[in-house]
């Protein structure tokens, strides 16, 4: 098998492989389901998600350190995840592909020439680098302050370091050099001045906007299972629908498309992860390159050439995908894959000049404390945002999520959706819970989010610390929010309609909402006044009643004029007498030429804040279709103590 | 060869670094730091319980009087003591309207501890209004500087978790610590004022503005809420200002029709019995407040204020 098969029979399977990872990502124990396939697997090959999360978080979470295998054979290989691996490069390949399939060979050689643009790549994965490591940063900046030792030791290190280098040159100048550092060192200091209180919650990660990884897993598992589900495959657990996906969507078409114009558009001018491949790779044992540096220059190598790294020439390394197809067609046999590097020489770092970089890296540093401006996470949080149980505070949930649409593939319910701008700009695409869709609230039984999340964003509680069960007793259950009636459009509170399905389906025991009973009197065009009338039946002057609307069970007769105004429940009715239960008679009947009245018996639903842990199964079922008239926000929630609604918090 | 050494040292590099910072748990739930903060006891027992009550308009004097019969405040001030005045500077408004420390208390206040020999008076409250309006509008700011107190503006990180032994409500949550833990001595002053929920701010009410973070929410049990920050500040001496009192619409006010000449100034050992001697000019009983009775069952001193034999005094 020559070595270009290997490589597609190589992206197929991986492409087959999370295409299938995509659809086990179905809670039940089938062998199609989830049981112990490991659908994370790809995202944590991904090394931006590892370094994202550790420049955040400073830990590398459980299966996120598969990144590592995938950053120790990108350090020997180079870019062999593009060119091999990834699921989304792949599509691009086969779509520039079929895209470019009947140009001419100098219309293909022209598309695959390097473009100076190129280096978009590196500035975007500068910027979201830099969003991540602000804290960390900061802390770093704060160094003499904080830990003057360390400080200290760095100093002293890089003088050292600075002064072998200075006596090294050619023109030694250590005063030159000690000048340098007291200023660096001075700068540093005054620097540390500049910031107190904790900067932890600044970092932001926001790789998963362009990472090409939760890229393609959330498009697959937001638009084209859904997609799917509605032809008569079924590819999820009932049929799925998603807020706001159309923006997922217009960015995943557009991608596609954009390999029309260029193959691999994405991987060459968009992709941070290709970018940082392209650094990793800088030292790459084996590299592709050429035998002699004279040839024919036939350019018949960059025909197909997937990164555009013109081999023909100095060949840019960072650029190359590993495709191999200029090995295959090369005529003379000149191309090859071997630790000598290019007969033609080499360009081995990345298309990016110190004023792009610094560019990047300010935008970057000044974007999220920015948006933080607006005072949301903070004392402007949006009370619409009701996370998954087990999501972390909304500082470090943003520190961790990647937005690869895990959570919203996996929910049994359908009830975890991308968030539009209820997160604000930062949370795109973060989870939110959307009670109007889906099959049901949140289950209380379920905590399948948190322990799929690849990043620990919902952290992998267990059923029992959700529920508040054995030795989360005295902590309680978890809750994400808390349900409030709205009495204007409640049917019991405002519209003198029994109800109370709310109640009915509370999950928690005992019931978070409970009722209070009350009689209401109905609302008649005219009063009935008795014409005659006996024990059990009551006969009226006018035909004011539709015949048996006040059958109903929940219907009394009260005759005003008696001292006790027992209430009978009326069990028929006609346009013009009802009848009462004869366990409750009136006795004596009640007067003539008097009037009698009917009530309607409630229930109306309250809230009881220590109990409802915002599951919203009661939302999901209110029966005020529209805007429902009992609504869950974050109220309260568990994750943090600033939104406490109770003194117990 | 070099590129095999220096691919060999970022391979070895990542690996350490991803060891090093491996986590295979994932955070824990969120719970606030516990500390063992410790905030001292600022009372002098060994001087045993004073009280005095003095009649008359002018603060200057009244205080003055009262201070003097239970042995002059250089009794309580050393020489050299960092003094912390606790006002309540809850509201941005005028001094005249009684809601907020008269600023000629907080005159003759600093003062008389700097007479005593106090090395500094710092002077301090995390109101419910804007900070710096608040201490600007009520005069307290102007009051401070010109008698040579400083004024210490709540700041996020003056607060610290903190947890009070034996407590319910006062866990894990932030108190104004920082001038807290730079003083020797508390003197907690207050105006008389009505509230509807607790039926009366005063001495041990003020303590409220010690607190930080979402504490609104302990008005759900208002009267605990008030026991526990008595029990949280050991004073040197509270001192209660009766000389106007607000009556109603507490305890913001903003009439003068809310207030009434009580003509009242309480000095006292006991934040408890300081309080139940303000009740009376609110016309209001021990047995009408709540936390005042909660407050005394724990041991945090008397309701019966007569008991302390108080020395009265008229101008």
């Amino acid at each position: 098998m020559s070595i270009l098969t290997t490589r597609r029979v190589s992206q197929i399977f991986f492409l087959f492989l999370f295409l299938w990872f995509c659809l086990a990502t179905t809670l039940g124990a089938r062998w199609f389901q989830l049981r112990g396939w490991p659908v994370n697997w790809i995202i944590q090959l991904d090394p931006l998600v590892g370094l994202g999360t550790l420049l955040t978080t400073r830990t590398l979470y459980a299966g996120l350190v598969w990144g590592l295998v995938t950053v120790v054979l990108t350090i020997l290989l180079g870019r062999f995840f593009c060119g091999w691996l990834c699921p989304f490069g792949t599509i691009h390949h086969f779509v520039g592909f079929l895209a470019r399939r009947k140009r001419t060979i100098k219309a293909k050689m022209a598309l695959n020439r390097y473009h100076a643009a190129q280096a978009i790549k590196y500035w975007i994965l500068v910027f979201l680098m830099i969003m991540a490591v602000t804290s960390l940063a900061v802390d770093a900046l704060r160094l003499p302050r904080t830990t003057p030792l360390g400080f200290a030791i760095i100093l002293i290190l890089g003088l050292i370091a600075l002064i072998v280098l200075t006596v090294r040159q050619a023109k030694p100048s250590v005063p030159k050099t000690l000048l340098a550092v007291v200023i660096m060192a001075g700068g540093w200091v005054l620097t540390s001045f500049l910031f107190h209180g904790d900067w932890r919650p600044v970092a932001s990660l926001q790789i998963g906007l362009l990472d090409p990884i939760p890229l393609v897993y959330r498009s697959i598992n937001l638009i084209l299972l859904p997609l799917i589900d509605h032809t008569t495959v079924l590819a999820s657990s009932a049929p799925r629908l998603y807020a706001g996906t159309w923006l997922i969507a217009s960015i995943f078409v557009a991608a596609v498309l954009l390999n029309i114009i260029r193959p691999r558009f994405y991987c060459r001018f968009v992709c941070p992860l290709g970018a940082l491949f392209g650094v990793l790779g800088r030292f790459a044992i084996w590299r592709i390159g050429k035998s002699r540096e004279e040839c024919t220059d036939c350019h018949l190598c960059e025909k197909n050439c997937e990164g555009a790294c013109q081999p023909t020439r100095r060949i840019r390394t960072a650029e190359c995908v590993l495709c191999l197809n200029c090995i295959g067609d090369c005529h003379h046999g000149l191309m090859g894959y071997h630790t000598a590097p290019s007969a033609a020489g080499e360009i081995v770092s990345p298309d990016l000049s110190r004023r792009e970089f610094l560019t990047a890296t300010v935008s970057g540093a000044a974007a999220i404390p920015l948006l933080r401006i607006g005072g949301n996470p903070g004392p402007n949080w949006n009370t619409h945002l009701v996370r998954p149980p087990g999501s972390l505070p909304e500082n470090q949930f943003l520190s961790r999520c990647i937005k690869c649409g895990q959570c919203m593939r996996i929910c049994p319910t359908n009830v975890i959706h991308p968030a539009g701008l209820t997160a604000g700009l930062e949370g795109l695409w973060t989870p939110v819970l959307n009670f109007r869709i889906g099959t049901s609230g949140c289950q209380h039984n379920c905590i399948a989010c948190g322990n799929l999340c690849p990043t620990a964003a919902i952290r992998p509680i267990s059923l029992a610390e959700r529920q508040g069960l054995d030795r989360y007793a005295a902590l309680g259950p978890i809750k994400i929010g808390t349900a409030f009636i709205d009495r204007g459009r409640c049917l019991p509170w405002a519209m003198d309609r029994p109800c109370i399905v709310c109640q009915e389906n509370c999950p928690v025991s005992p019931k978070a909402i409970f009722t209070r009973e009350l009689f209401n009197v109905v609302r008649l065009q005219q009063p009935l006044v008795v014409k005659s009338a006996d024990a059990t039946r009551i006969h009226f002057q006018t035909d004011a009643l539709v015949a048996n609307r006040y059958a109903t069970g929940d219907y009394f007769c009260v005759d005003p004029e008696r001292p006790d105004r027992q209430r009978r429940r009326i069990i028929a009715n006609t346009s013009s007498s009802l009848t009462v239960d004869e366990n409750y008679p009136f006795e004596p009947p009640p007067a003539i030429q008097k009037p009698v009245l009917i009530q309607i018996r409630l229930q109306q639903p309250y809230v009881d804040p220590r109990l409802c842990i915002g599951c919203g199964v009661c939302e999901h079922e209110c029966p005020v279709r529209g805007k429902r008239a009992i609504r869950v926000t974050a109220e309260n929630e568990s994750r943090t103590r600033e939104h406490a609604l109770l003194i117990e918090g | 060869m070099a590129r095999s050494a220096k691919a060999g040292a970022s391979i070895v590099a990542a690996c350490s670094i991803g060891y090093w910072f491996y986590d295979s748990a994932g955070p824990e739930r969120q719970t606030a730091d516990a500390t063992a903060l410790q905030i001292p006891d600022y009372s002098m027992p060994e001087l045993g319980n004073r009280m005095s009550i003095v009649r008359g308009d002018n603060r200057f004097k009244t205080l003055e009087l009262a201070l003097k019969s239970i042995g002059g405040l250089e009794t309580f001030v050393k020489k050299g003591d960092r003094v912390l005045l606790k006002v309540n500077a809850a509201f941005a408004s005028a001094p005249m309207l009684a809601a907020t420390t008269h600023p000629d208390m907080v005159t003759a206040l600093t003062r008389l501890c700097l007479k005593a020999g106090a090395a500094s008076v710092s002077v301090t409250d995390n109101p419910i209004n804007d900070p710096a309006s608040c201490f600007r509008l009520t005069g307290i700011e102007q009051a401070a500087r010109s008698a040579g107190a400083t004024i210490v503006l709540p700041q996020k990180e003056f607060f610290k978790p903190y947890s009070l032994p034996q407590a319910q409500l006062i866990r894990k949550w932030p108190v104004l610590y920082d001038p807290l833990s730079r003083v020797d001595k508390i003197i907690g002053t207050a105006p008389v004022k009505d509230h509807h929920r607790s039926g009366a701010s005063m001495i041990m009410k003020n303590w409220y503005g010690l607190l930080g973070g979402r504490r609104n929410i302990f008005h759900q049990d208002i009267h605990t809420i008030i026991k526990e920050l008595a029990m949280m500040i050991k004073p040197t001496l509270v001192v209660l200002d009766g000389t106007t009192t607000m009556m109603h619409n507490g305890p913001t006010g903003g009439s003068l029709s809310d207030l009434k000449n009580t003509a009242t100034m309480i000095v006292s050992t006991d934040q408890v019995a300081a309080d139940a001697c303000g009740a009376t000019l609110l016309d209001k009983t021990v047995a009408d407040l709540a936390f005042i009775k909660k407050a005394e069952a724990i041991g945090l001193g008397t309701a019966d204020f007569r008991s302390l034999g108080p020395v009265m005094e008229s101008l």
